[in-house]
């Protein structure tokens, strides 16, 4: 059982460098995953973790072992693949077992620890089918156990649920935290899916073009986005990001306005670096708008979304700019309805010129 | 007028499908089908290729003349007092096989026979008559061609494959390299080989003699009747080692390379990776390479054609070039063509032997 330590990895294909230095220590038992959009490398850098990938600089440890240049078999790693592959020639019993059956096991043994992972995941009754009689959950299924079985020191989820119907990736999420809890190993877990993040993660690493945007729980990351990129990455509805201009600064003050937007004041902590003039962003998120005729945004409605717990309304604003608001309960609202909302201001996110956040008072 | 016009209706007509295959099927009826219903009903006539006499049906003759065998068992000579007659050097003295296969009434189903093989059984000589020896040689020359074409051309194609699937610089070079024997006519290879095989100046003697410091002596690779029919069996795998290297590198590339990532984690080594991921993920594409080659292997005749007409002393007399060879050249159609019919028995017995083992189960 072990940890992992990612110091300053980096990856190039030719002069293309795809991953540009990620720093990362993960603890024993952590539940950690890879979040960013398509193409930010979160897939290669779990491959170079498994050692399907090699690592052009930077170390890589896996418990205490510097594992650069380690044999895939020798890393104690096992991987969930987005494709299952599974070995379709055969049955899920010697797909299971197939780690096992090459580390020359013997077959009692074997045979423990193939049904001890079948009962784990509910599947005793597929053993003998073929991959091909198996639906996709099933497959999923079948290709976890196959990890499960070798006892490694760390699993690899490489977008595992992503060929799924949502239901079934909705009892796959919670059947993973549950094997996560029951096995108490070291898990990585590759999604583009923030949703999946949010729920899985005791801790989510924000990617984006090979960079690490932000490290933290999913509360950190949703209550204080280090910069727009992950403002705008986790939360579902987005933050509404809104351009403005920065017309007054105090020391713990800052005062935008925007044709969006008549002049506010947000409280900020001390030390922002924000001038007067500068263009900057404004950040609120749907959840914290509330209705209020007295309120600063003002719109026209565009569409409206019932949900029946909550109605999630985009409102067209003067200037041109969008805003998406989540109205507790069933809203009564038809298109084309002025509404006016309001926020309170310690809610409000302030982006400097460079995007990143500027912390709140 | 409607719109949708004269063209519409032509494609609708119910005559228009079978125009459209008619080219392709009438091509098929006259140079395949009537062709082989033709050889079939000749096969059991005396029809000549050019004949005063009228076609008379004779029954199974072709074919009873054709693998007419028999069996004679010879004692050996005694004298008067019963004890064995032995020659000067102590070899035993056995009756000659002609005293029993010409005019001799007590043994009537041997007449016409000639010795093909026999061993020693005791002080007892077994001799295997035949009553076409020619033919007997091109069937036995043909299943020798196809027993070892088949095995060591599908392996040799499979090797070549694997070499080429991999991913370095210039790769497509060795692919053209390999492939370029199928594109060149058989009957321009064949010649060229007749010259590498020369007995004097032939590329091949001159190589081994280089290889070999002087010590090796030139042989006469297609005048001797030991080496000939290795001699084409060596240039016909070369020939068309190729084509099925690319259908064995189609089989590989189905593969999906997640497979192999699963296997390589869970410990698996090359050669495990070949057993376990590669060769069941080819089995079909193995299926289809060993009928091909079986059923090309059977059609042997280009090559024995161009260069040895079947010699020396019938060393490389093969069941197709004996069919023409008797249909064309001995004006005996219905022999060529009871020839042609026990081919194409011989051929689907093995094709379907073929399908039934190698079955999906």
């Amino acid at each position: 059982m072990a940890g992992l330590e990612l110091k300053d990895i980096r990856k190039s294909y030719g002069n293309v460098e795809v991953i540009k230095g990620v720093d990362l220590s993960v603890e024993h038992g952590e539940f950690v995953v890879f979040v960013g959009p398509s193409g930010c490398g979160k897939s290669t850098l779990l491959r170079m973790i498994a050692g399907l990938e090699d690592i052009t600089d930077g170390d890589l440890y896996i418990g205490d072992k510097r594992v650069n240049t380690t044999q895939p078999r020798d890393r104690g790693v096992a991987m969930v693949f987005q494709s299952y592959a599974l070995y379709p020639h055969m049955s899920v019993y010697d797909n299971v077992g197939f780690g096992l059956r090459l580390k020359k096991m013997p077959k009692p043994e074997r045979d423990k620890k193939i049904r001890e992972a079948a009962r784990i995941l509910q599947m005793e009754e597929l053993l003998e089918r073929r991959p091909s009689q198996l639906s996709g959950g099933q497959r999923q299924r079948v290709a976890i156990g196959r990890a499960i079985v070798r006892n490694p020191d760390v699993f690899l989820f490489d977008e595992p649920l992503s060929n799924l119907d949502a239901a079934l990736r909705g009892s796959m999420r919670m059947e993973i935290s549950k094997l996560h809890n029951q096995l108490g190993a070291t898990m990585i877990y590759v999604t583009h899916d923030q949703v999946e993040a949010m729920t899985l993660a005791d801790k989510i690493v924000v990617l984006n073009a090979g960079i690490v945007q932000q490290i933290g729980s999913p509360l950190d990351l949703y209550n204080s986005p280090a910069n727009l990129f992950v403002a705008g990455f986790i939360g579902s509805p987005k933050m509404n990001l809104i351009a403005v201009t920065a017309s007054d600064a105090t020391a713990d003050t800052v005062t935008i306005s925007g044709p969006a937007l008549p002049s506010t004041t947000i409280p900020v902590a001390t030390g922002h670096g924000i001038k007067p003039g500068d263009t900057i962003t404004f950040g609120i998120r749907p959840h914290q708008l509330v209705r209020d005729e007295a309120g600063p945004l003002k719109g026209k409605v565009l569409l409206v979304e019932q949900l029946g717990n909550e109605t999630i309304v985009n409102l067209d604003l003067p200037s041109g700019d969008q805003l998406v608001a989540t109205l507790p309960g069933s809203a009564i609202l038809h298109l084309g309805d002025t509404v006016t909302l309001g926020f309170d201001a310690k809610n409000a996110k302030l982006f400097d010129t460079n995007g990143d956040a500027v912390k709140p008072a | 007028m409607s719109t949708s016009g004269p063209q519409k209706s032509l494609q609708r007509h119910p005559l228009a499908g079978w125009l459209m295959i008619a080219p392709a099927a009438v091509l098929i009826a006259t140079f395949l089908i009537a062709p082989f219903i033709l050889a079939f009903g000749y096969s059991f006539t005396n029809q000549r290729l050019i004949s005063p006499n009228p076609t008379e049906f004779v029954g199974l003759r072709n074919f009873e003349q054709l693998i007419g065998v028999g069996t004679l068992v010879l004692s050996p000579e005694t004298d008067d007092a019963g004890v064995v007659v032995r020659d000067d050097d102590g070899a035993l003295q056995y009756p000659t096989v002609r005293s029993f296969t010409r005019a001799n009434d007590d043994f009537p189903h041997l007449q016409g026979m000639q010795e093909w093989f026999g061993w020693n059984w005791g002080d007892d000589r077994v001799v295997v008559l035949a009553r076409d020896l020619v033919f007997m040689k091109a069937l036995t020359n043909t299943l020798i061609f196809v027993a070892v074409v088949a095995p060591v051309q599908s392996a040799l194609a499979l090797l070549l494959a694997l070499m080429i699937n991999q991913k370095l610089r210039g790769i497509n070079i060795f692919r053209t390299i390999y492939f370029m024997p199928v594109v060149v006519s058989i009957v321009v290879v064949s010649l060229l080989w007749r010259f590498i095989y020369d007995g004097r100046n032939g590329l091949l003697n001159n190589l081994l003699e280089f290889l070999s410091f002087g010590l090796f002596q030139p042989i006469d690779w297609l005048g001797n009747p030991g080496t000939a029919l290795w001699a084409i069996i060596a240039m016909s795998i070369w020939q068309a080692v190729g084509f099925h290297m690319v259908i064995w590198l189609s089989g590989l590339q189905t593969i999906p390379v997640s497979l192999y990532e699963a296997a390589e984690i869970e410990g698996a080594n090359a050669w495990q990776k070949f057993r376990f991921v590669t060769w069941p993920g080819l089995r079909n594409t193995a299926v289809l390479i060993i009928v091909v080659i079986t059923m090309q292997a059977f059609a042997l005749f280009a090559q024995v054609d161009v260069m040895t007409n079947g010699g020396p002393v019938d060393s490389t007399q093969v069941l197709v070039f004996q069919a023409v060879q008797r249909g064309y050249e001995q004006q005996n159609i219905a022999g060529g063509s009871a020839i042609s019919v026990i081919l194409f028995v011989i051929v689907l017995t093995i094709s379907l032997t073929q399908r039934y083992l190698t079955r999906e189960r």
